[in-house]
């Protein structure tokens, strides 16, 4: 891959986020008006200082005119981003890469998602004009697959593959019952894990992701200028995008333990920032967790673990909220639910805070002091074997 | 010599043991089983289905098709058509629908015996009524392909045969409904045995046979009870039997259904006689030829009957609309694209991918590109609906759309290359396995609008 990054060249100085929960009482206006509030007064700028602004949302909203009626701005661009469950990242990826460029100054990010007004379970993409001969497979379902393939290739049996799945699950919702943000706020037992109605395959309810109404935003600056709003700005290391060309589907060698989309993703981020080795250098990931057999495979492709061993570590408590590496700290899609359109930022919002110090102390992770200095976000959209991925890299410092 | 080169019968894998209707709904039911089509087939699906095991055994391209059946996926819109892209004939192949009744079936079957060139006649036939009905327990679903030509492929050769048209009140039922009304039973009986005997005599006269020269006679007829009034009656050598102790009553299919199925138990050189009752009677007489002895059928209606799983009556009424089902919370799928269906009609209808002419890689749904994205244009049709694959890895979506949940699914590696991740049909969640062999059959994925989503499942294959 052939991308020369934008290491250190600009900074996010201010940040808002929204409780995500089934918000049946505040419409998408009304999630877009808080987080972007929150961001004003976080960076202590106001709407007419950002020279420009990007809108994610998978499917709440087309065009940038509802960010711009929401927040009744006067005739700034706006643009709207959708790029899968990817979508809140590629928005700041791109409002990043306008700032770089020298175009604007200052931007806004504003990610977003009413997922809750459709009445239906899980999340339902816009039927587009088709042949009628594509899958119609739920996500769970999609990557409730990955199970028996990882527990095959590697030799792990079904007890041990089930305790491993219970162990991400459990650490999310434990990260997640200290988070006054998050949708879920009690820690789930195994017993609870294990007893929940099957959705698909192997899958049960505590395996798969939340769905809820949220939204969250940032504001980017040029790093030499990133002091002038706030004594904490957080650098952008690395913003990497691989959009899959679907080959996992049709192509008998891939084996559903690995997402290759990823690992390329991973290997182009780890290169722009100057990571050599990701589990002694990144001190927390925020993963996207849709399903928990997800996250075990994520460990991988984002060289956590080697190949084959993320099983051992996860139930070896290294990615815990006091582990090595500790992974999804806010408690992820699972506590929180899957705003599309926000997730990107949410998890941005944690490295955000932890990286600024600014965690709740029983949130706070260990591996910071401990010399480690980068976070690192990660989103996925699709399904094994058709998928985007984003990965950033984020610190405190300039290198 | 004209006469039958090649056939096909489909039964559907489901079987309901009538002893369950009256258990749940106080009347009705009998003894033995029926088939039933599953929530994914219609007449058209079948018909489908029959027509493959027909062309499978022969090299012939049919000249014409003509598709009868009392219950059609549409009406205004032809059936024969979508039938003509799933067997990827070409244009120049014309494909008719014939009717909605079980005469329009023999109508088919005689035009197509009365002309000249290769004629592939489909009939097919779903067979209900309200719960705890005489029809819905005696009925059955099933296709029947009969592919018709001339010279030494011919195996069944048509002698000759004879009409008797009526007009009186037997069955009937508005195009819409799920129901058909009968007028008296007996009456019907009195009718036919007369209708049946008069173009009995006529078609003997016509063929100079005399009735002890017939060794079997096949009888098509509404019940069982009337068939067998006038069977009794013809002095035929040998009563084929009409299958409805483990079928039951196919309709527009039955006909052609027990004739294959005479077929597939008769040696060269015999004589068989087809009657079919339906506001009228018609009799056909054929004489099995040498090439008989060296004929076989694809999938014998013996073997069809062998396999076959029991269907609970509860999910039997909610396939058949008479018990509504809480779907899962999920929305329902948009009507299809008839201008996408149209551009990827290869494809959606025929499943045929693309095969890159250059490192020969299978792609399904067909690609202009290469695998590695350096090549356009340099693919060449790679048709799948025969190739069979195996199972890499499967799940079981409890969650998603569907009109019959959960959804079966995996992941088919297709012999000889290419992927597919797609739905299993006639397949329960905890027969699946990887590694299991799966074959292609043509279904309906579900209707919307009006409009019937035709596409390809796998199922897996048994023994």
């Amino acid at each position: 891959m052939a991308s020369h990054g934008i290491r250190d060249r600009v900074a996010i100085v201010g940040m808002g986020c929204t409780p995500f929960i089934e918000n049946w009482p505040k419409s998408l206006d009304d999630l877009m008006i808080d987080a972007s509030n929150d961001a004003f007064a976080s960076a202590g700028v106001t709407k007419d200082d950002v020279d420009a602004y990007w809108f994610g949302t998978a499917q709440s909203g087309m065009s940038g005119i509802p960010l711009a009626r929401a927040l009744q701005l006067q005739n700034k661009p706006v643009t709207r981003v959708e790029n899968y469950c990817a979508t809140g990242s590629e928005a700041l990826r791109q409002a990043s890469y306008a700032v770089a460029s020298g175009a604007y100054d200052l931007v806004m990010v504003v990610g977003a998602e009413k997922v809750k007004d459709t009445g239906y379970q899980g999340l339902n993409a816009f039927p587009i004009p088709n042949d009628g001969t594509a899958r119609t497979l739920t996500a769970a379902a999609m990557f409730s697959m990955i199970v028996p393939a990882y527990g095959n290739k590697y030799g792990v049996d079904d007890a041990t593959m089930r305790s491993v799945l219970t162990h991400i699950a459990a650490k999310n919702h434990y990260n997640g019952a200290r988070n006054s943000r998050a949708q879920f706020r009690k820690e789930i037992t195994a017993e609870q894990i294990e007893k929940a109605p099957k959705m698909a395959g192997t899958l049960g309810v505590f395996d798969c992701a939340g769905v809820a109404d949220g939204s969250a935003a940032a504001i980017v600056c040029r790093a030499e200028d990133a002091y002038k709003y706030t004594d904490k700005p957080i650098f952008v290391k690395a913003l990497s995008f691989v959009a899959g060309n679907g080959s996992g589907l049709i192509d008998p060698s891939y084996d559903y333990t690995t997402f290759p989309e990823i690992a390329a993703c991973a290997i182009d981020a780890y290169a722009q920032a100057g990571v050599t080795n990701a589990r002694t250098e990144v001190a927390m990931a925020e993963v996207h967790d849709c399903f928990t057999p997800t996250e075990l495979v994520l460990m991988e492709d984002l060289q956590f673990s080697a190949r084959g061993t993320a099983w051992q570590d996860v139930l070896d408590g290294v990615f815990d909220l006091k582990g090595e590496l500790p992974v999804n700290p806010d408690g992820g899609l699972k506590s929180f639910g899957h705003p599309v359109g926000a997730s990107g930022l949410r998890m941005m919002f944690e490295a955000f805070l932890q990286l600024r110090g600014e965690a709740p102390e029983e949130r706070t992770i260990d591996s910071l002091a401990a010399g480690r200095k980068l976070a690192l976000t990660h989103n996925l959209g699709g399904y094994p074997g058709e998928m985007v991925s984003f990965i950033s890299l984020l610190g405190a410092e300039k290198d | 010599m004209r006469g039958i080169t090649s056939w096909g019968a489909y039964l559907p894998y489901r079987r309901l043991d009538r002893t369950q209707i009256s258990a749940f709904i106080g009347q009705g039911g009998g003894r033995g089983t029926r088939t039933v089509a599953s929530f994914d087939e219609d007449t058209t699906t079948m018909g489908v289905e029959a027509s493959r095991l027909a062309l499978r055994g022969s090299d012939t391209v049919p000249e014409a098709v003509l598709f009868s059946t009392v219950m059609p996926a549409y009406a205004d819109k032809t059936n024969a058509t979508t039938i003509h892209a799933a067997l990827r004939l070409p244009g120049s192949v014309p494909a008719f629908d014939m009717g909605s009744s079980v005469r329009s079936a023999a109508g088919a079957l005689r035009l197509g015996l009365l002309s000249t060139g290769s004629r592939l006649v489909v009939t097919a036939d779903q067979r209900t009524g309200l719960a705890g009905s005489a029809d819905e327990s005696a009925g059955g679903d099933a296709a029947a392909a009969l592919l018709l030509g001339d010279g030494d492929s011919v195996v069944a050769d048509y002698l000759g045969g004879a009409s008797a048209t009526d007009e009186f009140l037997d069955r009937w039922r508005q195009p819409g409904e799920i129901r058909s009304k009968v007028w008296d039973d007996k009456f019907s009986e009195v009718t036919y045995v007369a209708l049946g005997r008069s173009a009995y005599a006529d078609a003997l006269a016509a063929t100079g046979l005399a009735a002890d020269a017939i060794d079997a006679v096949v009888v098509a007829a509404p019940t069982t009870r009337i068939g067998s009034a006038l069977a009794s009656k013809l002095g035929a050598a040998r009563v084929v039997a009409d299958l409805t102790d483990v079928v039951g009553a196919t309709g527009a299919a039955q006909p052609s259904v027990l004739l294959i199925n005479a077929l597939e138990n008769a040696e060269p050189g015999q004589t068989i006689a087809l009657v079919v009752l339906g506001d009228g009677a018609e009799v056909f007489i054929f004489r099995t030829t040498p090439a008989l002895a060296t004929y076989r059928p694809a999938k014998p209606i013996a073997e069809q009957l062998e396999g076959g799983a029991p269907l609970a009556y509860g999910r039997f009424l909610s396939w058949r609309g008479m018990i509504n089902v809480e779907p899962p919370r999920r929305p329902e799928p948009a009507r299809p694209s008839g201008t996408a269906a149209a551009r990827s009609k290869d494809w959606k209808f025929g499943f045929v991918g693309s095969r890159d002419s250059v490192d020969g890689t299978v792609f399904m749904p067909p690609s202009r590109v290469s695998f590695d994205g350096t090549r356009t244009d340099q693919m060449e049709p790679a048709p799948m609906a025969d190739v069979k694959g195996t199972i890499a890895t499967f799940t079981v979506d409890r969650l998603a759309y569907s009109p019959s949940p959960p959804i079966v699914f995996a992941v088919v590696d297709f012999d000889g290359g290419g992927r597919l991740p797609i739905e299993l049909t006639d397949t329960d969640a905890d027969e699946v396995q990887i590694g299991g062999r799966v074959e292609m059959t043509f279904r309906r994925l579900f209707t919307a609008d009006g409009i019937h989503n035709y596409f390809w499942k796998g199922k897996l294959i048994r023994g």
